[in-house]
C-alpha cells in the first residue's frame, strides 16, 4: 500500500479560504442560507468553514446542521457491512432557504443523491448547492456536480482519497491511497 | 458497526446485551426521525411485511404498522377473526400461503407460547414476535427498558419492581430477561396466586407487600390483571386486589422519594393504578407508547439489514 500527499496542511488551509470566499460571493451575509454537513466526514469540513466565516470574515449567525443519510441510501442490504447511522441535527427550518451541502469527497454522487432525498424531510429549500473539498473526476454514477470544489483529482477506482482533519486525525491533509 | 446476533426476534431470551444496546442506539436515531416534519425514511422500500395477529391487539399492532410505514415497507395485515384458520388451516399452511406472495418479514402475535420459535424453524422469513401467549413480548420489554434508560439515564444498577399478574404476563417474562441482561435488579410483587411457582429460579425475588416493594424500587412497572386469561379465580374480588396491589397518589406521595411508574397498557383505571397516578408526572406511560414506534423501527431495520439482497 502506498500513499501520496495530494494536499498538505497549508494547501488545505488555502483551499478552505478560497471556498469560504466563494460562498460569500454567492451568499453575501448568509441571511437566507444554511450550511448542512453530510455525516459522517462532511461535518469536519462544515465546522471549519463555519468557524472561518465567523472569525476571519466576520459573518454572524451562520446556521449549520448535520444530515445523516444512512436511512436514505440505495445500497441498504447490498454491502458487506451493515450501515451505521449517525446523528442528524438540523435545528432550523430549510423551507425557503438556500441549502449548501458540504462533504469532504465527491465520488459516485450516490451520497449526495441520498442527501437530496433526506433534506426534503425538513422542508422545501429554494435551492441546493454542493461544496466538496475533493472532486474525484470521471467516477460519477449520477449526474451530480459540485458548485464549489477545493481540488479536482483524477483517481482510478481502486485508489482511495482520504481527507484528514486535525481534530479527528491529528493533521490537516489529503492523501491518495493505492494498494 | 456490529449487527444483531439473530435473524429473528423471538424473545429477549435469545438475544444478548450487545443486541439490546444496538437496538437502543438505532432507536435513538429513529426517535429523531419521527419527530421531524416528515416522519418517514425510505430504508425498507423493497421489503414487504405481514402483520399476523392471531390474537387481539390495538396498541402493539398500530405501533408495528406505524413503524413499518415510517420505514416505507409495504404492509399487509391479517387478523385471526377474518381468517381461514376458522376453516381449519394449520399455522404453517397459513403462513406459507402468505409468504408465497413474496413477503420478507412476519410480525406475529399468537395465543400459543412458542408459536414464533416453531414458525422460525419451518419458514424462510424474518420473524418478529409480537407476543406469544404467556411466553414473551420482546418489543414491549425493549421499549420499557428504553424508556427507563431515557428517564433515568441508564438501566444498569436500577431496581425495578413488576407488580400484578406475573403468571399470565408475557410482558413480565420479557421484562425480567431484558432488565437482568442490562444489569438491573428485579423484584416481583402481587398476590401469591399470580406469581409463578419457580420465579426465584430466574433470579427474581418476591415481595408480597406493595408498600415495601415500592419503597425498595426506582421503577414500578404495573401490569394489567389479565381477566381474559384467568379460567379460575386467583383473588377474591377486584376491589380486594386494588386495596392490596393498586397504586394511588397517596401511597406514592408517602414513599418519601419519586419513583417512575410504568404501565404497558391497556390500563384498567382504578384497578392497578388510579387515574391521578396514570396522569401524573411520575408516570411515563405515554412516553412508552411513543418509544414503542422507535424501538420497533429499530428492530425491523436491523433485522431487514440481515436479509440477503436478491439481485433478481
Amino acid at each position: 500500500m502506498s500513499q501520496k500527499v495530494l494536499l498538505n496542511a497549508t494547501e488545505v488551509h488555502i483551499a478552505l479560504h478560497r471556498l469560504a470566499c466563494q460562498l460569500i460571493e454567492n451568499h453575501d451575509n448568509f441571511q437566507d442560507t444554511v450550511l448542512v454537513g453530510i455525516q459522517p466526514r462532511g461535518v469536519y469540513l462544515a465546522e471549519r468553514l463555519k468557524i472561518m466565516l465567523e472569525k476571519d470574515y466576520k459573518i454572524k449567525n451562520i446556521r449549520l446542521g448535520y444530515l445523516d443519510i444512512t436511512f436514505y441510501r440505495d445500497d441498504f442490504r447490498r454491502g458487506d457491512k451493515p450501515l451505521e447511522a449517525n446523528t442528524t441535527q438540523i435545528d432550523f427550518i430549510v423551507e425557503d432557504k438556500k441549502v449548501v451541502f458540504i462533504d469532504d469527497v465527491l465520488y459516485t454522487g450516490r451520497s449526495i443523491r441520498s442527501a437530496l432525498t433526506a433534506i426534503q424531510s425538513f422542508g422545501r429549500p429554494t435551492e441546493i448547492e454542493l461544496l466538496t473539498l475533493i472532486d474525484r473526476r470521471f467516477s460519477r454514477h449520477l449526474p451530480i456536480q459540485p458548485d464549489y470544489r477545493g481540488r479536482q483529482v483524477d483517481a482510478i477506482n481502486k485508489e482511495k482519497v482520504k481527507v484528514c482533519w486535525k481534530e479527528q486525525d491529528g493533521e490537516d491533509a489529503v492523501y491518495l491511497i493505492s494498494n | 458497526m456490529s449487527e444483531l446476533s439473530v435473524n429473528h426476534l423471538l424473545g429477549i431470551k435469545y438475544i444478548n446485551e450487545d443486541d439490546i444496546n444496538l437496538i437502543f442506539e438505532t432507536a435513538d436515531h429513529f426517535k429523531e426521525v419521527i419527530n421531524r416534519p416528515i416522519k418517514k425514511v425510505p430504508s425498507l422500500r423493497d421489503i414487504t411485511i405481514a402483520n399476523l395477529f392471531f390474537e387481539n391487539s390495538t396498541r402493539t399492532r398500530l405501533s408495528f404498522e406505524l413503524a413499518e410505514k415510517r420505514l416505507s415497507a409495504d404492509v399487509i395485515n391479517f387478523s385471526a377473526a377474518s381468517s381461514s384458520l376458522t376453516k381449519g388451516e394449520t399455522l404453517i399452511d397459513t403462513v406459507n400461503n402468505i409468504l408465497s406472495m413474496k413477503v420478507d418479514m412476519v410480525v406475529m402475535r399468537h395465543p400459543n407460547p412458542g408459536a414464533g420459535v416453531f414458525l422460525s424453524k419451518h419458514i424462510n422469513a424474518s420473524i418478529v414476535n409480537a407476543g406469544d401467549g404467556a411466553h414473551e413480548h420482546p418489543t414491549q420489554a425493549l421499549l420499557d427498558c428504553y424508556s427507563i434508560r431515557e428517564r433515568l439515564k441508564s438501566v444498569a444498577g436500577k431496581k425495578v419492581v413488576i407488580v400484578g399478574d406475573i403468571l399470565h404476563s408475557r410482558v413480565a417474562l420479557s421484562n425480567i430477561f431484558a432488565l437482568q441482561k442490562l444489569g438491573a435488579t428485579v423484584k416481583v410483587c402481587g398476590p401469591k396466586t399470580l406469581i409463578p411457582k419457580y420465579i426465584e429460579k430466574l433470579g427474581v425475588s418476591y415481595e408480597g407487600n406493595l408498600r415495601k416493594a415500592l419503597e425498595w424500587c426506582d421503577v414500578a412497572n404495573m401490569l394489567r390483571v389479565q381477566n381474559e386469561r384467568m379460567e379460575i379465580s386467583y383473588f377474591p374480588t377486584t376491589r380486594e386486589y386494588t386495596q392490596q396491589y393498586g397504586v394511588n397518589k397517596a401511597l406514592l406521595d408517602s414513599l418519601g422519594k419519586e419513583i417512575v411508574v410504568m404501565h404497558p397498557g391497556p390500563i384498567n383505571r382504578g384497578v392497578e393504578i388510579t387515574s391521578d397516578v396514570a396522569d401524573s408526572k411520575q408516570a411515563i406511560i405515554l412516553e412508552q407508547v411513543q418509544n414503542g414506534v422507535a424501538i420497533r423501527m429499530a428492530v425491523l431495520y436491523l433485522l431487514a439489514s440481515k436479509i440477503q439482497h436478491n439481485e433478481n
